[in-house]
C-alpha cells in the first residue's frame, strides 16, 4: 500500500488540478498538488529506509492489475521495488515536491497555474511509473509519459513560437531515441519470449555470446539489444547526437528545467542502463560504446557551455556534460557510482537551476548574463546558495579524504575509478573526465562571476526593481543546498563505500571488479593509486576557477575581445558545434521536400495521373471520338470500361477454372 | 431468441429508416423528428449489441449466435454469425453511428430526413458485413455499403464532391468486380458460398493465388493500401464530418476484416506467398504517406493520409501470421476506428464554426477553446501512439509480431512512430498554439454540451483500451489462435507436399 500510494498520490493531484482546476481555483490546485507530493516524498523516504537500509522490501512485484497478454507478450501494471527503485523514488518525489513549493512563488503571476501544477504532478507520476516498472512495456509507458509531460511543460507558454518549436523538437528527438528503444523491446521479445525483467534477467547468462540474425547480419544478441536500448537512453538523457533538444528545452519555465531537465527525467537513460545491468554486463562491447558516448558527451557539452551567454543554457549544457559522466561510469561497470552521481547531481543541479530562476525572477525575466553583473548585493541569499551549488558541481573537497561537497565525493569517485579500471577505454574516460572537470570549473565560475560580480550591466530601471525571492522560493533552495553540501559525505559509504553491497542487494549486477572498487581498496591501503590521479581533479578545478576569476573579475576585456573577434573556434562553440544546422540540412528540410514531392508528383502526377484521372480522360477521349453520345457523367464511361475489364477477366477465369 | 439476435441488430436501423420514410410534414418538424428517430434507433441498436457482447462466450473459437435460413437456393443461404474476430467490429459500428448522428445534429440542415435514412441504411449494411457468413450475403452488404456512402458524399459533401465520389466509386468498383469474379470461381469450385465451409475447403494452390489477388484488389482499395489510396484523401475532404467518421472508422476496417476472414484462412498458401508484397506495400504506406501527411495544408487530408499510414501497421501485422501480429492488427483497427473518428470529429467542431479546413486559417485556438484544445490533444497523442492510449497497444503489438516475421519490415515501419509524432504535433501546434491573431477567430466559442457529449465516450474508450487492452484481447484471443493454428497447419502441410514431391 505504501508503495502504491507513492506512485498514485501525484496522479491524483494531477487529475484534481487538471480537471477541477476551474472550480478549486489556482490556490486550491497549488495546495492540493503540492501537499500530495510532499506526502509522497515523505512516504518515499520511509520506503527508502525500509528497502535500502532495513532490507525489508517486498520480495515480489506489487501488481495493480493485468495490462494485456497476447500469447507470451504479457505485462501487468506492477511495481518493482528494490534499492534502485527507492533511490529514484526519493530523488523524484523529493525534488518534485520542492519544485512544487518553489513554483508557488515563481509562477505566482501566471494565469494558468492550475494547469502548470497539474502537469508537474503528471510528470512526477510518469517518472515514478518509469522507475517502478516491472517490465519493459511499463517502463516505456513512463518513458513516453515523461516525454509528454516534458513536451507540455516546455511549451507551457504556448504563445511563444520558440517555446512551441522547442516542445516539438524535444518530443521528436526523444522519439528518435524511442525508435531504438522500441526496436530493442521487439528484439528482446523475439529472443527472450517475454518482456518482464525477471524472466529476461534470468535468461541473460544463457544468451551471452550467442548470435542472432538482425537485419540480415549475424550479430551478438545481447550487444545488439543493449545498443538499441542505449539509443533510447541517449535520447532521453541528451547524449551527443541526440542532445539538441535539451538546450532548447530551456524555453520552459525554470522550475521545469530544474525538475525535468536536470534532476529527474534526463537521468532516466542512466537509470535504464543501471536497471538493465543484468544484460549490459554480458555485453562488453555495448558497455564500451556507453563509455565512449558518455565521455565524448561530457567533453562536448562542457566545451559548448564555456561560451554560452544565456544563464539557463549554460546550466543545460552542464547537465548534458554531467550525464556524460554518469554514462561513462556505468559503461565502466560502476553502476553504483553512476547512481550516486545521479543522486548528488539532482541536488546541486536543481539548486543551480532554481537559483537561476530566482535571478531571472528578480531581474524581470532577463536571461542573458551579458546584461547582469553585480547582483550579489541585491540577491545575497540567492548568490550564496548558487555559490554553494557551484562549489558542489565543481567538486570542492579535500583530496585523499571523503570530506567535501557532494559533487566532490561522487564525481571524483567516477574520475578516479575510470583511471583505476586500467583499460584503454578507462584511461580515455579518465582523461576526458579530467579535462571536462577543468571546463566545468571554468564555466560554472564564469556564470557566478558574470551574474553576481563585476560591474552591473543591466539598465537602471531593471536594477532598481531587482528583489530577493519570497520564502516559498527560498525554503526549497535551502533544502537543496543542504543536500548539495552533505549528501555526498553522508551517503558515500552506502552508495559506493563499504556498505554498498548490502545497500544495493540484487538491484545491480556487476561481473568482475570495477574501478571504484580498486579506489575503495586503495583507501583501505590495499592498493596504491598514484598521488597525481587523486590530486588531478582538484588541481584542474582550481585551474578552471583561477582562469575564470582572472578573465571575468580582473580582465573582463579579454573575453569581450575574444567574443568580438568571432574566431573560428569561438563561433564553433557558440553555435554548439553546428549540430542544429547540420540536422536541419540533413533531415528536416529533405523530409519536407520529399513529402511535398511524393504528394504532388507521387500521388498527384503518377498515381492519379495514370490511375483514375488518366482512365477517365482516356475513356472520355476515346468515347468522344468513337461515339458522340454523352450523358455528362464521367463515371459512366469509367463504368463502361470496367465492364470491359471485368468481362475479359471473367473469360480468363472461366478458362482457368475449366482447365483445372 | 439468441438465434435471431444478429438479425435484429443488423436490421434495427433499417426499421428506423422505414419510420423515417413515413415522416411527413413541415420541413423543420420533419428534420427534428428525423434526428430524434435516427438517434434513438442507433442507440437501441447499440444497446442490443451490448447484449450480444455480454452473451458472447469468448472461450469458444467458433461462430456464435448462428442462424441459417434458405435464401437464394443452390446452397446460397442466409447465414449469419459472429466470432471473436468480428464481434468487436459490430460493436465499433453500433458505437460510432449514434455519435455520427449527434455530430450531424446541427451541421446538416438540408434534406435531413434523407440524410438520416442514408445513415441508418449504411449502418445496417456495415453490421451485415461483419455478421455475414455467406459469401454472397457478404458481397451484397459489402458492395451495397458503397451506395449510401456515395450518396452521402455526393449530396451533402463539399465543393469538389462529384470528383471525389467519382474517384471513390471508380477505385472501389474495380476491386468489387474482381471480388465478384473470384466469388463465382469459388462457388464453381467448392459448390457452396458458405463461409465456414469454405474456410475448411482446400483450394488448389495456383487457384489460391488468383483468388487471393482478386480479394486483394478489393480489400486493398478499401483499406486503403498504397498505391490505391488516393481516393481516400479526396473522399474525406469532401465528405461531411459524420461521413468521414464512418469512412475512417468502419469502412476502412472492412478491408482488414476481409483479409482476416477470407485471405488468411481460405488462401493460406497464397497469403504466405504474397506476404512480402504486403510487407513492402505496408512499409511504403507508412513512410510515404507519413511524409505526405507532413506537408498537407488541409486538416482532413492530413488525417486521411495518417489513416493510410496507420492501416499500413494493420496489414503488415495481419500478414505476419503470428499471434501478436494479428492481435495487434485487429486492435489497431479498433483503436484507429475510435481515434481517427474522433480526430475527424475534432476537425468537424471547428469546421462547423469557421467553414474552412485550411490549417493556416487557424492558430491560437487554445485561448478561446481550452476544452477543445484538451480533447484534440488527447486524440492527437492517441494517433501518435502514446502509451496509455489505445493507439500505442495496437502499434507495438503489431510491430512486435512483424519483427518476428521480418525485422527489416519492423525497422522501417517503426520510423512511422517518429514521423507520426512530427505531423501530429506540428498540426496541433499550428491549429491550437501560438497567439490568437486572426480577426475571424476572435469570437470563436468553445465546445457546447452536445459536442462534449459526443467526445466523452470516445475519450473513455481510448483511455480504457490504453490501460486495459485485455478487454479486447480476451475476446479475440480464442478465434485468432484458432485461425493461426489452421493457417500454420496449412502451410506445414504444403511444405510437406513440396518436400515429398522432391
Amino acid at each position: 500500500m505504501l508503495y502504491k500510494l507513492i506512485v498514485l498520490l501525484p496522479v491524483i493531484g494531477a487529475l484534481i488540478g487538471g480537471l477541477l482546476g476551474r472550480w478549486i481555483g489556482h490556490r486550491g490546485a497549488e495546495i492540493i498538488t503540492s501537499s500530495l507530493l510532499v506526502l509522497s516524498a515523505i512516504l518515499s523516504c520511509v520506503a527508502f529506509y525500509q528497502v535500502a537500509i532495513a532490507g525489508q522490501g517486498p520480495e515480489e512485484a506489487i501488481t495493480f492489475f493485468r495490462w494485456f497478454d497476447v500469447g507470451a507478450f504479457e505485462a501487468d501494471w506492477a511495481l518493482r521495488i528494490d534499492t534502485l527503485t527507492v533511490v529514484m523514488m526519493v530523488v523524484v518525489t523529493g525534488v518534485s515536491s520542492l519544485v512544487h513549493i518553489y513554483s508557488i512563488g515563481y509562477m505566482s503571476h501566471d494565469p494558468h497555474r492550475a494547469r502548470f501544477f497539474s502537469y508537474l504532478s503528471l510528470f512526477t507520476f510518469a517518472m515514478l511509473a518509469l522507475v517502478t516498472a516491472d517490465n519493459l512495456l511499463q517502463m516505456f509507458f513512463g518513458w513516453e509519459g515523461v516525454g509528454l509531460a516534458s513536451y507540455l511543460l516546455i511549451g507551457f507558454w504556448y504563445k511563444k513560437p520558440s517555446a512551441n518549436a522547442a516542445a516539438i523538437k524535444a518530443f521528436l528527438v526523444n522519439r528518435v531515441g524511442d525508435f531504438g528503444f522500441a526496436i530493442g523491446i521487439m528484439a528482446i521479445f523475439f529472443v527472450f519470449d517475454a518482456v518482464d525483467f525477471d524472466t529476461i534477467f534470468a535468461k541473460a547468462p544463457e544468451l551471452a555470446g550467442t548470435n542472432f540474425l538482425f537485419l540480415g547480419q549475424s550479430v551478438d544478441v545481447l550487444t545488439t539489444i543493449c545498443l538499441l536500448l542505449f539509443v533510447g537512453a541517449m535520447g532521453k538523457s541528451a547524449q551527443i547526437f541526440l542532445h539538441t533538444w535539451l538546450p532548447d528545452a530551456m524555453e520552459g519555465p525554470t522550475p521545469v528545467s530544474a525538475l525535468i531537465h536536470a534532476a529527474t527525467m534526463v537521468t532516466a537513460g542512466v537509470f535504464l542502463v543501471c536497471r538493465m545491468s543484468y544484460l549490459f554486463e554480458y555485453a562488453p562491447d555495448a558497455l564500451y560504446v556507453v563509455t565512449l558516448v558518455g565521455a565524448v558527451t561530457a567533453f562536448f557539452a562542457a566545451s559548448v557551455a564555456l561560451v554560452q551567454n544565456d544563464i539557463k543554457r549554460v546550466i543545460a549544457y552542464s547537465t548534458c556534460s554531467q550525464l556524460g559522466y554518469m554514462f561513462f561510469a556505468a559503461g565502466l561497470g560502476a553502476y553504483d557510482a553512476a547512481m550516486f552521481h545521479l543522486f548528488t547531481h539532482a541536488f546541486f543541479k536543481a539548486l543551480l537551476f532554481l537559483c537561476a530562476g530566482s535571478v531571472i525572477h528578480g531581474m524581470s525575466d532577463e536571461q542573458d548574463m551579458r546584461n547582469m553583473g553585480g547582483l550579489f548585493k541585491y540577491l545575497p541569499w540567492t548568490g550564496m546558495l548558487m555559490i554553494i551549488g557551484t562549489l558542489s558541481i565543481t567538486g570542492v573537497g579535500i583530496p585523499h579524504t571523503l570530506i567535501g561537497f557532494s559533487g566532490f565525493v561522487s564525481k571524483d569517485a567516477i574520475i578516479e575509478g575510470a583511471y583505476a579500471v586500467g583499460t584503454p577505454i578507462g584511461g580515455f574516460a579518465f582523461w576526458i573526465g579530467l579535462i571536462a572537470a577543468a571546463m566545468t570549473a571554468f564555466y560554472s565560475w564564469r556564470l557566478i562571476f558574470m551574474t553576481f560580480f563585476g560591474r552591473p550591466r543591466a539598465p537602471i530601471d531593471i536594477m532598481s526593481h531587482v528583489h530577493e525571492s519570497p520564502a516559498t522560493m527560498m525554503i526549497p533552495l535551502l533544502v537543496l543546498a543542504f543536500g548539495a553540501i552533505f549528501a555526498g559525505i553522508a551517503l558515500q559509504s552506502l552508495f559506493i563505500g563499504s556498505a554498498s553491497e548490502g545497500f544495493w542487494g540484487d538491484a545491480l549486477l556487476v561481473l568482475g571488479s570495477t574501478g571504484h572498487e580498486v579506489v575503495e581498496a586503495a583507501e583501505q591501503g590495499a592498493h596504491d593509486l598514484p598521488n597525481w590521479v587523486v590530486l588531478g581533479p582538484f588541481v584542474v578545478m582550481l585551474l578552471g576557477l583561477t582562469w575564470a576569476a582572472y578573465w571575468y573579475l580582473k580582465r573582463p576585456d579579454i573575453p569581450e575581445r575574444i567574443a568580438a573577434n568571432r574566431g573560428l573556434l569561438y563561433l564553433f562553440l557558440l553555435n554548439k558545434w553546428y549540430f542544429d544546422e547540420i540536422y536541419d540540412f540533413l533531415f528536416v528540410r529533405p523530409a519536407k521536400r520529399l513529402g511535398r514531392f511524393l504528394w504532388k508528383r507521387g500521388d498527384g502526377w503518377l498515381i492519379d495521373g495514370f490511375g483514375p484521372d488518366g482512365v477517365a480522360a482516356l475513356v472520355l477521349g476515346t468515347t468522344r471520338r468513337a461515339i458522340k453520345l454523352q450523358t455528362g457523367y464521367i463515371y459512366h464511361y469509367a463504368f463502361a470500361m470496367l465492364i470491359g475489364v471485368a468481362a475479359a477477366a471473367t473469360y480468363l477465369y472461366v478458362k482457368a477454372v475449366g482447365a483445372l | 431468441m439468441s438465434e435471431w439476435i444478429l438479425t435484429v441488430i443488423t436490421f434495427l436501423p433499417l426499421v428506423g429508416a422505414f419510420f423515417l420514410f413515413l415522416i411527413k410534414g413541415e420541413d423543420e418538424v420533419v428534420a427534428q423528428n428525423a434526428r430524434n428517430v435516427a438517434l434513438w434507433s442507433t442507440l437501441v441498436t447499440f444497446a442490443a449489441s451490448l447484449v450480444l457482447l455480454v452473451e458472447f462466450d469468448s472461450s469458444q473459437s467458433g461462430f456464435q449466435f448462428e442462424i441459417t435460413r434458405e435464401w437464394l437456393g443452390g446452397n446460397i443461404t442466409y447465414h449469419m454469425g459472429v466470432d471473436g474476430i468480428s464481434i468487436l467490429f459490430v460493436i465499433l459500428t453500433t458505437f460510432l453511428t449514434p455519435l455520427c448522428i449527434l455530430a450531424s445534429w446541427q451541421s446538416i440542415t438540408t434534406r435531413v430526413k434523407e440524410y438520416m435514412i442514408a445513415f441508418l441504411i449504411l449502418e445496417t449494411l456495415m453490421i451485415g458485413v461483419f455478421c455475414a457468413l455467406d459469401l454472397v450475403l457478404f458481397y451484397l452488404f459489402f458492395e451495397a455499403g458503397l451506395i449510401p456512402m456515395f450518396i452521402i458524399i455526393g449530396v451533402w459533401g463539399g465543393a469538389r464532391r462529384v470528383y471525389a465520389s467519382f474517384k471513390f466509386f471508380l477505385y472501389t468498383l474495380l476491386g468489387s468486380v474482381l471480388l465478384l469474379i473470384a466469388l463465382i470461381a469459388m462457388y464453381v469450385m467448392a459448390g457452396t458460398t458458405d463461409i465456414p465451409t469454405l474456410m475448411a475447403h482446400q483450394f488448389p494452390v495456383d487457384l489460391q493465388m488468383w483468388l487471393w489477388l482478386a480479394f486483394f484488389a478489393s480489400f486493398a482499395v478499401k483499406l486503403p493500401m498504397w498505391p490505391v489510396h488516393t481516393w481516400l484523401p479526396d473522399a474525406h475532404v469532401e465528405a461531411p464530418t459524420a461521413g468521414s467518421v464512418i469512412l475512417a472508422g468502419i469502412l476502412l476496417k472492412m478491408g482488414g476484416y476481409g483479409f482476416l476472414r477470407f485471405s488468411l484462412p481460405m488462401f493460406p498458401i497464397a497469403s504466405d506467398f504474397f506476404a512480402p508484397l504486403i510487407f513492402t506495400l505496408s512499409v511504403v504506406a507508412v513512410i510515404y504517406t507519413s511524409l505526405v501527411a507532413l506537408m498537407q495544408e488541409d486538416m482532413k487530408k492530413l488525417i486521411a493520409y495518417s489513416s493510410v499510414a496507420h492501416m499500413g501497421f494493420v496489414t503488415m501485422g495481419l500478414f505476419a501470421g503470428n499471434l501478436q501480429g494479428i492481435q495487434g492488427g485487429i486492435f489497431q483497427m479498433l483503436s484507429h476506428g475510435i481515434i481517427s473518428g474522433a480526430l475527424f470529429l475534432c476537425v468537424g467542431v471547428i469546421y462547423d464554426r469557421m467553414h474552412t479546413r485550411e490549417i493556416d486559417a487557424y492558430g491560437g485556438l487554445v485561448h478561446r477553446m481550452p476544452i477543445y484544445a484538451g480533447v484534440f490533444l488527447l486524440f492527437t497523442l492517441g494517433n501518435v501512439g502514446l502509451p496509455g492510449t489505445s493507439g500505442f497497444i495496437g502499434e507495438i503489438t503489431a510491430l512486435l509480431g512483424v519483427y518476428q516475421a521480418n525485422n527489416w519490415v519492423a525497422l522501417f515501419a517503426t520510423t512511422g512512430v517518429v514521423l507520426s509524432a512530427a505531423y501530429g504535433l506540428w498540426l496541433y501546434r499550428r491549429v491550437i498554439f501560438g497567439a490568437l491573431e486572426k480577426a475571424s477567430l476572435k469570437t470563436i466559442t468553445d465546445m457546447n454540451p452536445r459536442e462534449i457529449a459526443i467526445f466523452v465516450p470516445l475519450i473513455a474508450a481510448t483511455l480504457y483500451l490504453g490501460f486495459y487492452p485485455a478487454a479486447v484481447f480476451d475476446v479475440t484471443n480464442a478465434s485468432v489462435e484458432n485461425l493461426i493454428q489452421h493457417y500454420t497447419a496449412a502451410l506445414d502441410a504444403y511444405q510437406n507436399v513440396l518436400l515429398t514431391a522432391k
